[in-house]
């Protein structure tokens, strides 16, 4: 279970959160609405530990996680512009969650096939990431921040920048994805169609 | 059907061609040819003191390399990661050593460091870390600004601690660029001329030194040329050796790349202000040592620069006055020479068009050489009728324009290739004949970029050293040369005058710099 508790955060003079408050049960997909600078992206980096807030708590399964570490925090993280690492090529990059958390070889092997047979694009993984289409390449964002098993998995405007066809087909796919692995998700996205496809239930953010 | 007519090709690539071939690539050729006529190699190699000048040349270099990525990787990080007041200052502080002459640098560590440094290693070694900081600065700088923030965001999520974040990514991802940066360092350092005269003293002389005293001191010039040959070899040794290394290493960033400054705390900008007034310090140094004569602040170093008797009847054998009028005259000459040969030869390049990297790849030619072995090449080869042409005062901003002109092509040939090609149809379409087309389109497009042409050769022809030590001939001294001779001399007030004179060629330097970039930025904004 994921708990952001009165959550404030400023960029110098300018409040981006102001005491913000949310629960997501285990196995829930809440999608995060609102206009640009509503502080949507930084409310997910505060959870993944990216920012430090202001004031306020975020609890991860009944643990205060405010003062960890990202990488002690077990949280997934899909970012807008994918960050694949451009020297790892697309089965390294699904192996690198799993070789940080000391996995063995033939686990962490056998969790890359698992999630590109999962995301549709089994066989893929010695493909250079320079050479994949830009929805594969939302795919392996997804497949990668998966593989650690994270207790909590950030979706930040994971679909922008494809085209209308593709964007829906992949939000199916995603939505189904989630629910099928019973992963707790917050999606941050500002496409009602996108959060209804995908999410349970939405939160609304109103700009500060 | 649209191209030059072919007699302007000709005369456009033959002009360059000719200048090269007789100025450059012959000396160079006469220069190895002389070391395997004569039995210079066997003779050469056998004397003493050889083998530990290499050895110095080679550890020095290995040394100051480590040393400067070390150093520069603190402020490449800092300046390019963090925003904070003061950033741009700070920059702008560890770049300008780079710009100035190696003989400044050597002047000012001189007057930084206490006598019991001078003429030790480690002199020489902090002269090439902060000449060549703002190679790491810049060239490892412009890879952190473009590695997103959230690249190292992606790492820590999926559990990667800061040092696995460093490991795995960040290192992967900089190594070309820290290969490049170490490579340019490493030539730099080898090839060092300037400081490491002025820092080394006798007992550690690099063979850039080494092949100057040769030629000049002792008139061992096959011995010389035996060592210039080496100096090649090795410089071709790393430069293979590096670009093998970086075609393989090669990654691109994928995605978008924006430069993502995190707002900072004060201990990143105190760490960096810090890095600014340490790069300031030899610099202050210098100026302050020039008004320091025997424990008290005086002008004497200043006011009797013109002075070239020490006492009564006992000349200085330095005219400090007339070494500035000689380098100003010179620079001109270079900036002019430099203009018009890169300009044409640019021209050339781009109507050659497939053939054209053949004549790029000439032009370049020289940055392989040291300024050293192009002014001792010039001096074996032009001494028989009818070349007799060693002793002759233009050979020396000649040699400049040698040295300086692989830059000028370098920095206009990227305006040419940005002309579009549109434009030349355009003016086609419109009922210009080839030539016209050419002039208006490619010619007038290289007015820009002949002014930081003429700017990069008159900065590099103040400043030159190397070919300078060896083409100069009495009477025609140039401000390095007497900044090295009054440093030489024993005295507090020659010493006082070498720092003034120091000072003077650095705010030369610099005005040059500032001018050059008033002037480009000007006709920027009216061509547009």
């Amino acid at each position: 279970m994921l708990r952001v508790d009165d959550v404030t955060v400023r960029f110098g003079p300018r409040t981006v959160l102001d005491s913000f408050d949310l629960t997501v049960a285990d196995g829930d997909v809440v999608a995060l609405l609102g206009p640009s600078g509503s502080g949507k992206s930084t409310l997910l980096r505060v959870i993944a530990g990216l920012i430090r807030p202001d004031r306020g708590r975020v609890w991860l399964d009944d643990r205060d996680v405010t003062d960890l570490p990202t990488h002690r925090r077990n949280v997934g993280m899909v970012f807008q512009d994918e960050q694949l690492f451009p020297n790892l090529n697309v089965a390294e990059n699904i192996a690198f969650g799993p070789r940080m958390h000391g996995w063995t070889k033939a686990e962490t092997a056998k969790r890359v096939d698992e999630l590109l047979e999962l995301v549709g694009l089994a066989g893929m993984g010695c493909r250079a990431t320079s050479r994949l289409s830009g929805g594969e390449a939302k795919r392996i964002a997804l497949a990668r921040s998966l593989a650690p098993r994270p207790a909590v998995l950030l979706l930040d405007e994971p679909l922008t920048g494809l085209d209308r066809d593709l964007h829906d087909r992949l939000a199916i796919d995603v939505g189904a994805l989630l629910r099928a692995d019973g992963t707790t998700a917050l999606l941050v996205t500002h496409d009602h169609d996108e959060a209804a496809t995908i999410a349970s239930r939405h939160v609304n953010l109103v700009g500060q | 059907m649209n191209r030059l007519p072919f007699r302007l090709r000709v005369t456009l690539v033959v002009v360059p061609a000719a200048i090269l071939l007789l100025f450059y690539i012959a000396p160079v050729a006469n220069l190895i040819a002389t070391v395997f006529r004569a039995d210079t190699v066997s003779s050469t190699l056998n004397r003493p003191g050889l083998g530990s000048v290499i050895w110095f040349t080679v550890w020095q270099a290995v040394l100051s390399t480590v040393a400067t990525l070390a150093i520069g990787s603190v402020p490449a990080y800092l300046l390019h990661r963090y925003r904070f007041r003061g950033r741009r200052v700070v920059l702008a502080t560890t770049l300008v050593p780079f710009f100035l002459p190696t003989v400044v640098v050597g002047a000012a560590f001189l007057s930084l460091l206490p006598r019991s440094m001078h003429n030790t290693p480690w002199a020489v070694i902090a002269a090439h870390v902060y000449l060549n900081v703002a190679v790491v600065v810049y060239v490892v700088g412009a890879m952190w600004e473009v590695l997103p923030t959230d690249l190292t965001g992606a790492a820590r999520t999926l559990g990667a601690n800061p040092w696995r974040v460093a490991r795995y990514v960040v290192l992967p991802i900089i190594r070309p660029a820290l290969l490049s940066a170490a490579t340019m360092v490493f030539l730099f350092s080898l090839t060092s001329f300037g400081a490491a005269k002025l820092l080394g003293g006798a007992r550690y002389a690099t063979l850039e030194v080494e092949i100057v005293r040769r030629a000049t001191g002792l008139g061992d010039v096959d011995g010389a040329a035996m060592l210039s040959l080496l100096q090649l070899a090795f410089l071709g040794i790393v430069i293979a050796i590096s670009s093998t290394l970086q075609r393989r290493g090669r990654i691109q960033l994928v995605g978008e790349a924006r430069p993502r400054h995190v707002p900072t705390s004060r201990p990143t900008a105190i760490c960096s202000l810090l890095f600014g007034v340490l790069f300031a310090a030899p610099l202050v140094a210098l100026v302050t040592r020039s008004v320091r004569l025997g424990g008290r602040w005086t002008l004497r170093g200043w006011t009797q620069l013109g002075t070239t008797q020490v006492r009564r009847g006992i000349s200085l054998g330095v005219d400090p006055i007339g070494a500035l009028r000689t380098s100003l005259w010179f620079a001109v000459l270079a900036a002019v020479g430099t203009a018009l040969l890169a300009g044409v030869a640019t021209l050339a390049i781009v109507a050659l068009r497939r053939w054209g990297w053949l004549l790029d790849a000439g032009m370049a030619l020289p940055l392989g050489t040291s300024a050293v072995t192009i002014g001792l090449g010039m001096l074996i080869t032009f001494d028989v009728a009818p070349i007799d042409w060693r002793a002759e005062w233009w050979m020396l901003p000649l040699g400049h324009v040698l040295v300086a002109t692989p830059f000028a092509v370098r920095s206009m040939l990227g305006a040419a290739r940005a002309i579009p090609g549109d434009l030349r149809a355009a003016a086609a379409t419109l009922g210009a004949s080839p030539t016209r087309a050419w002039w208006h389109v490619d010619v007038r497009a290289l007015r820009r970029p002949l002014i930081l042409a003429a700017g990069i050769a008159a900065t590099v022809s103040l400043g030159e050293f190397g070919a300078t030590s060896v083409l100069s001939r009495r009477g025609n001294q140039t401000v390095p040369l007497a900044i090295d001779a009054l440093l030489g001399r024993a005295g507090d007030l020659p010493r006082a005058q070498g720092y003034a004179l120091a000072v003077v060629l650095m705010v030369v330097c610099a005005t040059t710099v500032v001018m050059v970039d008033l002037a480009r930025s000007n006709t920027r904004s009216r061509l547009g």
